[in-house]
């Protein structure tokens, strides 16, 4: 196996690019904030508020942990992607003979790793600070934050085609991500929530991810409970794949 | 390395996008070894050709070959012996210029050392600094650092000094010339008359996606356009003749000087630079199909 991450086979550039984007991660502190600190951020300080409340609690942390695949898969991936095509970045990486399955390979890694130590963290402090326990179905656990992943990654390199210039990265990202953020958090807490805004919001791919999350993290009611959520986050997966194959440009949009 | 074909071949190439034609049939051929220079005015098509040939972009018409292989392809295999320095190419902004070139070093069979590259375009005080804070210059230098480090047989410069000032402009001249002497074949594009004559070998003057002229450029300037005799007459003003025979006219202008008893102050005689070639190709005058004509003598049966 060690001989595959040598040389330049494909296996060994994507593991070469994966390393590059790890230390080019942590070395741009508003990236390790936006995608990191701040679903910590509300973790702590949702925690706060909500201390001594059980039943609130339980709700939270799923919550959040939904929210953490969001932005360390669709809001990165739409900063990178526009960032890297508009710099100029993409087009100098196409010109060389790194193959496109090796750099998009690393560059999902690095994604997944961030999402993965997310969860890690959301899961700990669950344990040891919010006293939810342990997750009650791992697997269904393992399940929902790998199909989130793809789709929401998939997401955000299709909504990376929609958004003009690097400027404007931050105002598109939040007309989508804040929105959809609120109306999930909403609708999954709030038993009275407008029927129009129920239905947008399971229409959605954050809400059933929650509740997914929340099947395997609190209540252990078994993937087969939330086969429609999975179905529902699966479907914007194929739609977001099938967009972000289709209109990805290498090159700066011309202005 | 075999010498006896080509290392670009292109013929009859076009480009269209949608009802604008943005190449309408070029023909050239680099061989190996050789610094060519597409020059010609913004919008003359000068990227696009490049584009082409560096796979980039499909073509609409013609054939292409880029060192045996088609590079519309977009083959592993000629990627790693093509190096392109892009007109606009960026690059993560906390990577450091030893780092980048480590990272790209992997993508080559068989690399150049990193500290001979780092050398070579002149980065070894900025090795260690991110990108983000480098000068345009060094940039462009890194950009050049980038191309090389997997030992490219053929490098592609598109517009390699846009924007410089005159000392980085120099300094990257003196880039190029060291990559010729390393024997690597380069395609460059420009719109600087001087940095064609400085740098090619043979020059292609492209205009409305046409070549108007091709090649070297001091037989270009001789062939196309006229010498100037210039002086300051008695009265103090600057006057300036043109000819095609400078003989003649010094002699004229020196006997009636002589015949006077006065002195032509400040004597000169100017051989046809690039520049009025390219002035009188690119006109949108009627001359410029005669002095395309003209232009081309000096290169009979090129591609």
């Amino acid at each position: 196996m060690a001989d595959a991450l040598t040389g330049d086979g494909p296996v060994a550039l994507g593991w070469r690019q994966y390393r590059l984007e790890r230390r080019m991660f942590w070395r741009n502190p508003s990236a390790a904030f936006f995608n990191f600190l701040l679903p910590l951020l509300f973790l702590g300080g949702g925690g706060a508020i909500l201390a001594g409340n059980q039943h609130e609690l339980n709700r939270l942390i799923p919550a959040i942990a939904a929210m953490s695949v969001m932005s360390t898969t669709f809001t990165a991936l739409a900063y990178n992607v526009v960032f890297l095509r508009e710099r100029g970045v993409l087009k100098r990486i196409r010109g060389t003979p790194l193959p496109t399955g090796s750099y998009f390979g690393g560059v999902a890694a690095n994604a997944v790793t961030n999402t993965a130590l997310q969860i890690a963290i959301v899961v700990l402090a669950g344990k040891l600070i919010f006293g939810i326990g342990w997750p009650r179905d791992w697997a269904e656990l393992i399940v929902f934050v790998l199909v989130g992943v793809v789709c929401l990654t998939a997401l955000g390199v299709a909504f990376a085609h929609a958004i003009p210039n690097f400027e404007s990265t931050a105002a598109y990202v939040n007309a989508v991500f804040l929105p959809v953020v609120f109306i999930s958090f909403y609708v999954f807490d709030s038993a009275g929530a407008p029927g129009f805004l129920r239905q947008i919001a399971e229409a959605l791919p954050l809400k059933p991810l929650i509740d997914g999350l929340y099947g395997a993290i609190v209540t252990g009611s078994g993937l087969g409970d939330h086969l429609d959520a999975l179905a529902v986050i699966a479907l914007w997966g194929v739609f977001g794949l099938f967009f972000a194959v289709r209109g990805f440009s290498w090159e700066q949009s011309r202005t | 390395m075999s010498e006896a074909t080509p290392a670009i071949e292109v013929h009859a190439l076009s480009k269209r996008y949608g009802d604008f034609e943005a190449v309408r049939g070029i023909d050239i051929s680099v061989r190996r070894g050789e610094v060519f220079g597409l020059l010609g005015p913004n919008g003359a098509g000068k990227t696009t050709t490049v584009e082409i040939l560096e796979g980039y972009r499909a073509r609409s018409g013609g054939e292409v070959s880029v060192l045996g292989q088609d590079p519309e392809k977009r083959s592993r295999a000629l990627r790693r012996r093509i190096g392109i320095v892009l007109q606009s190419g960026g690059i993560y902004g906390h990577i450091t210029p030893r780092e980048a070139l480590r990272h790209w070093a992997g993508f080559y069979p068989k690399p150049r050392d990193v500290e001979e590259v780092l050398a070579l375009a002149g980065l070894q005080e900025k090795a260690d600094v991110r990108s983000r804070r480098l000068s345009g210059g060094q940039l462009r230098r890194l950009d050049f650092a980038l191309a090389l480090v997997g030992d490219p047989e053929l490098i592609f410069l598109d517009e390699p000094t846009t924007g410089f000032d005159p000392e980085a402009r120099r300094s990257a001249w003196e880039t190029v010339r060291k990559l010729r002497d390393l024997g690597k074949t380069i395609l460059l594009t420009t719109h600087y008359l001087d940095e064609a004559q400085e740098l090619a070998d043979r020059v292609a003057i492209v205009k409305d996606g046409r070549i108007l002229a091709i090649g070297p450029p001091r037989e270009l300037g001789v062939g196309a356009s006229h010498y100037r005799i210039a002086y300051r007459d008695r009265d103090g003003r600057f006057v300036e003749r043109q000819t095609d025979d400078p003989t003649a006219l010094l002699a004229e202008l020196t006997a009636a000087a002589l015949a006077r008893g006065e002195k032509l102050e400040e004597l000169s005689v100017g051989r046809p630079t690039l520049e009025d070639v390219y002035l009188e190709l690119t006109a949108d005058a009627d001359a410029a199909p005669a002095a395309a004509k003209r232009a081309a003598v000096g290169e009979a049966g090129d591609g």
